[in-house]
């Protein structure tokens, strides 16, 4: 139950884009048609569901205070390594979209032909950092959670980069002044949508 | 090189670089302050060793040496951060170190540092810096003003004001309003460099 709540919370409260605006470089570039949107999302949801939970491992047994007392003893109780915790969260992230890329483009050649492009980029998409430095920051109690959350992460900015991009294809057919267009419009646009996505604060499950 | 990247080719108005953290840390002027120097001194020393590097990174695994060497600058502000301005480091809590992924640094690198000579990336760096923190001082003037009716923590907002009726915008210290205020931001300064404009 208590996993169910952090799922749906994940997805449309601290929703990545509306809330904590991770992922926006991306996010405004690619929102341009429903099709590569939803490659996109896909790609990232496949990166969160993966890096987050192993970052948390990273976490537990190597970087935290005491966390290395399971291979060196009761000495190693003192070391907390948690400031190396950035270094070694993009490192893995960086092998880990690499790891991804040669497993998607060995077993399935059509979704490798779909998201092929969006992988190397997703190294770098803040979203997939921010979000395990969120892991860190909020002490999950297990791993379990720690996977809820990065999936659920993953869906929410899948809904917020797909719902915009089908709102862009409709404003190409609209007169909009011209300092506005492109650019402009789409912040505000963005504002908007993530005033309606206020709208579910405060609902617990 | 140093006036460029503030107004004509802007990180963030222009090239639609760094919006994450530009978004995020600008409820109120200090935080929006302390990041854009951060990120400052991060691109500007990134860009100087990259540039130093040039010749010796291998062209395929450029992007991880670029991100190590980052991650380990980033490393160096957070820890200076949270040893001389710890408020400060709480209230930006996981932005810094999203510093590492903010497009801005890995934009600079790949497309100044690679090929340029260490002093022009240095001056790079710091325009680019301060073109990203003047947006966000900007945003942060206008939220902090309105929302709170304070500037860096202090009340500018005369008190008859609020006892003759006007109330604080709560709205403007929440996430939707900063993205209208970034909307508005570009649209006065598209309406002034009319070549900007898109078709």
């Amino acid at each position: 139950m208590e996993a169910l709540n952090l799922f749906i919370k994940s997805i449309f409260i601290d929703n990545m884009v509306f809330a904590y605006f991770l992922g926006m470089c991306s996010y405004l570039a690619v929102s341009k048609t429903v099709k590569t949107s939803v490659g996109l999302g896909i790609a990232v949801t496949f990166v969160l569901l993966i890096t987050v939970p192993v970052n948390y491992l990273l976490d537990t047994y190597v970087l935290k205070e005491g966390a290395l007392v399971w291979l060196l003893g009761e000495d190693a109780a003192s070391i907390d390594l948690s400031f190396l915790s950035f270094i070694l969260f993009i490192a893995l992230i960086a092998s880990m979209t690499q790891i991804v890329e040669m497993v998607v483009e060995r077993f399935t050649p059509a979704l490798y032909a779909q998201l092929g492009i969006f992988l190397p980029l997703i190294a770098v998409n803040c979203a997939i950092l921010g979000a395990s430095l969120f892991m860190q920051q909020r002490a999950f109690p297990n791993v379990g959670h720690a996977t809820v959350y990065g999936l659920g992460s993953g869906l929410g900015w899948m809904v917020a980069i797909v719902t915009l991009a089908a709102v862009r294809e409709h404003l190409k057919y609209n007169k909009i002044p011209a300092p506005l267009k492109g650019l402009g419009i789409t912040f505000i646009l963005v504002g908007l949508m993530s005033m309606a996505f206020m709208g579910f604060m405060g609902i617990k499950l | 090189m140093l006036v460029n990247p503030i107004s004509k080719n802007n990180p963030v108005i222009v090239l639609v670089l760094g919006i994450c953290s530009a978004l995020a840390v600008t409820a109120q002027l200090k935080p929006a302050l302390v990041m854009g120097l951060s990120v400052t001194v991060v691109v500007a020393f990134a860009n100087v060793i990259i540039s130093l590097l040039r010749n010796t990174i291998p062209a395929r695994i450029r992007i991880i040496v670029q991100l190590v060497v980052v991650a380990a600058l980033v490393i160096i502000v957070e820890q200076f951060l949270k040893a001389y301005a710890y408020e400060v480091w709480g209230q930006l809590s996981v932005y810094i170190g999203l510093i590492i992924t903010n497009c801005i640094l890995m934009g600079r690198l790949e497309a100044f540092a690679l090929g340029n000579r260490p002093f022009d990336s240095f001056l790079d760096g710091i325009g680019n810096g301060l073109g990203y923190t003047l947006i966000l001082v900007i945003i942060a003037f206008f939220r902090e003003l309105l929302g709170s009716g304070k500037l860096f923590g202090f009340q500018v907002i005369p008190d008859c004001l609020y006892e003759a009726g006007y109330v604080n915008n709560g709205l403007m210290i929440m996430p939707p309003m900063a993205l209208i205020v970034v909307g508005c931001i570009i649209w006065v300064h598209r309406s002034i460099n009319k070549d900007l404009q898109e078709k």
